[in-house]
């Protein structure tokens, strides 16, 4: 196995157990790669949402009605049986007892534990706006958000939604919703869409792209107050006094990590869980991961929450290995993903976005086609990269950026259109070509 | 598990990789018929990387920890429980291109075959031909550039 190094498990009287709070990626990653070496521990998968695994991601394709409700199934209904995991379902835990290893539900169950996980993701950011309680206004995070949120439309024939944010989730919303035939305004605060993962060029791409779709993308705006009549949603008031008379208003900002239970057990947390990069928290046996965990990005080169699909499902497989005494290091996340707006796709992987003052960047652009192409060089090494409508090569660039290849020399290789490995340097090509142990 | 294995060296570009390839994931699996009547419905998975006199051709290297599989939100991405080899659900996929992302070969490509909104939208990639005693790729190079071997697992990478 890749980075991994058998080390001696100290021999137990008993059983250990292994309790994973949270049931997303990083329990799923977890629970494999601990499956593949032990079978003898006890696992416990303790969620607070009550449904089977399903993906997260996939949600917004589900709100699209682009996919059936069985296809949010992330893996099959015998994933717990197969891998001997003990499911309990909608029972939040509310206290972990480092001292006493044991964690609590709010259904006052208690379960012991040798290694602890923490893999409880995040919650949506909803800003504290007056008059939210009302029909009508929803996040976009969770099975239960999504199949309100088409529950509602359905219900209320809904025709006119406000998206807050034009982040990635908030544009996977606006797409999704603008596939079911509803009329958008999107607020953003930023003065660009997706400001965090593109450029101005690739995001002022995207926007005309929603604009010419028929959206009305409102930037470095935001919705202040809420207006309702009898207890359903009517309108939304913004900082700059205009009105917007609505039927359905998503939060779509973004999520906070749900680290609160591991603050008040005394474990260290900044913005996430502090981990290593074995995932392990400040406090002996108990890991975390995920969205809720503040683990090392290689590109910036220090720890911090890189929310996203992959790095949730990797850190997860680190620590359940970790969990059964596999030495296992975890190499790093790189922030990166995916989206894609009125069938245009983008991808933005590390610092695609980064300034020119201080890098080398390279770029070239077919507005009219839809295609763009921006990569960022720090040293003679790529550290970012953005496509925009072409991106069939995008995982090359990835690769280069995880691998922190010296570049210099291939610029114009890195811009070509169908960029061939033939033209990297010969070490990372035989790397690559051979990565599974096979020999060129 | 069985890999293919390239030897860079014997590859002389004649593309019969890609065309075999095309034929064996077509409906028809009849050369003549895959290339007059279903040329805009499948797509090789086998590609011939080139530059100036060297090629050789590049398909998924079935990696031991498949990066493919750690980014796919749909699951559809797996390791086939009988073969052993990562293969896509084409049924499951939903063209999110996050293995797409991340494939450092770029050995995974969209196919968006079919046109429109009513054509496919899914990642497409190597099946090592299900399970075949040989992969057409292979089986069709007139070189012996691929070749089908035991190849034991990764040692452990620095
Ligand atoms: C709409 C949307 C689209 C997205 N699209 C993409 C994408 O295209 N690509 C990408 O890479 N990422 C995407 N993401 C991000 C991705 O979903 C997350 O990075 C990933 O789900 C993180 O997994 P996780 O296991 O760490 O946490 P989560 O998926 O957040 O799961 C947390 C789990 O913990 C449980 N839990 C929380 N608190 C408790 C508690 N106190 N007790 C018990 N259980 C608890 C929850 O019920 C849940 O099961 C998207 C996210 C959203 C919301």
């Amino acid at each position: 196995m890749e980075n991994t190094r058998s080390v001696q498990t100290p021999a137990l009287d008993q059983t250990p157990r292994i309790v994973i709070v949270g049931n997303s990626a990083t329990a799923v990653g977890a629970v494999e790669a601990l499956r593949k070496v032990d079978q003898s521990a006890e696992v416990t998968v303790i969620s607070a949402e009550p449904h089977m695994i399903y993906s997260r991601p996939m949600l917004s394709h589900y709100l699209a009605g682009e996919i059936e409700r069985p296809r949010l199934a992330y893996r099959g209904a015998d994933f717990y049986a197969r891998h001997n995991v003990r499911p309990v379902l909608d029972d939040a835990v509310v206290r972990i007892d480092p001292q006493a290893h044991s964690v609590t539900t709010a259904s006052g169950q208690t379960f012991g534990w040798d290694k602890l996980l923490i893999a409880t993701g995040g919650s949506p950011i909803i800003p504290p706006l007056p008059g939210l309680d009302v029909e009508g206004v929803y996040a976009f995070t969770r099975l239960d958000d999504a199949l309100a949120i088409l529950e509602y439309a359905r219900k209320r024939e809904a025709r006119h939604a406000v998206v807050i944010g034009g982040g990635m989730i908030g544009i996977k919303a606006t797409d999704a919703l603008l596939k079911r035939g509803l009329r958008i305004s999107m607020v953003e605060l930023a003065p660009a869409i997706l400001a965090r993962s593109l450029d101005e060029v690739a995001s002022r791409m995207m926007s005309n792209l929603l604009v010419d779709a028929g959206v009305e993308v409102l930037l470095e705006n935001t919705v202040t107050e809420v207006r309702s009549s009898e207890g359903r949603l009517t309108g939304v008031v913004l900082r700059d006094g205009r009105q917007i008379a609505c039927d359905l208003l998503v939060f779509g900002i973004g999520v906070r990590p749900n680290a609160g239970l591991a603050r008040e057990a005394g474990l260290k947390v900044n913005q996430g869980i502090v981990v290593d990069h074995a995932m392990r928290t400040s406090h002996e046996g108990i890991y975390a991961a995920g969205d809720v965990a503040e683990a090392y990005d290689l590109v910036v080169d220090m720890n911090r929450i890189v929310a996203i699909w992959p790095n949730a499902y990797r850190q997860g497989a680190t620590a359940g290995a970790h969990m059964v005494g596999v030495e296992r290091v975890d190499p790093g996340g790189v922030a990166m993903n995916t989206v894609e707006v009125c069938g245009v796709p983008a991808i933005s992987v590390g610092n695609g976005n980064a300034p020119e003052e201080g890098h080398q960047v390279l770029a070239e652009c077919d507005e009219r086609a839809h295609r763009y192409k921006r990569m960022v060089l720090r040293d003679g090494r790529l550290v970012g990269v953005i496509l925009v409508g072409d991106i069939n090569r995008a995982g090359v660039y990835t690769g280069l950026i995880r691998n922190r290849i010296d570049v210099s020399g291939c610029e114009d290789a890195l811009l070509n259109e169908r960029i061939s490995l033939l033209s990297l340097p010969d070490q990372y090509r035989k790397h690559v070509v051979t990565g599974a142990g096979i020999e060129v | 598990m069985k890999r293919i294995v390239i030897h860079e060296e014997h590859c002389i570009g004649c593309r019969l990789c890609e065309v075999h390839c095309l034929v064996q994931h077509s409906r028809s699996r009849d050369i003549i018929k895959a290339f007059r009547t279903e040329r805009d419905t499948v797509l090789p998975r086998v590609h011939v990387e080139e530059s100036g006199p060297i090629s050789f051709a590049l398909q998924c290297r079935q990696c031991v920890e498949p990066v493919c599989i750690e980014a796919c939100i749909s699951g559809a991405m797996h390791r086939d429980e009988i073969t052993g080899a990562v293969v896509c659900d084409e049924a499951k996929c939903v063209g999110c291109w996050m293995c797409i992302m991340v494939c450092p070969a770029g050995s995974i490509q969209q196919n968006m075959t079919g046109g429109g909104a009513s054509g496919r939208h899914i990642a497409s990639k190597c099946d090592l031909c299900y399970g075949a005693e040989v992969p057409a790729c292979v089986a069709n190079c007139p070189n012996e550039a691929l070749t089908y071997e035991e190849v034991p697992e990764a040692a452990p990478q620095e």
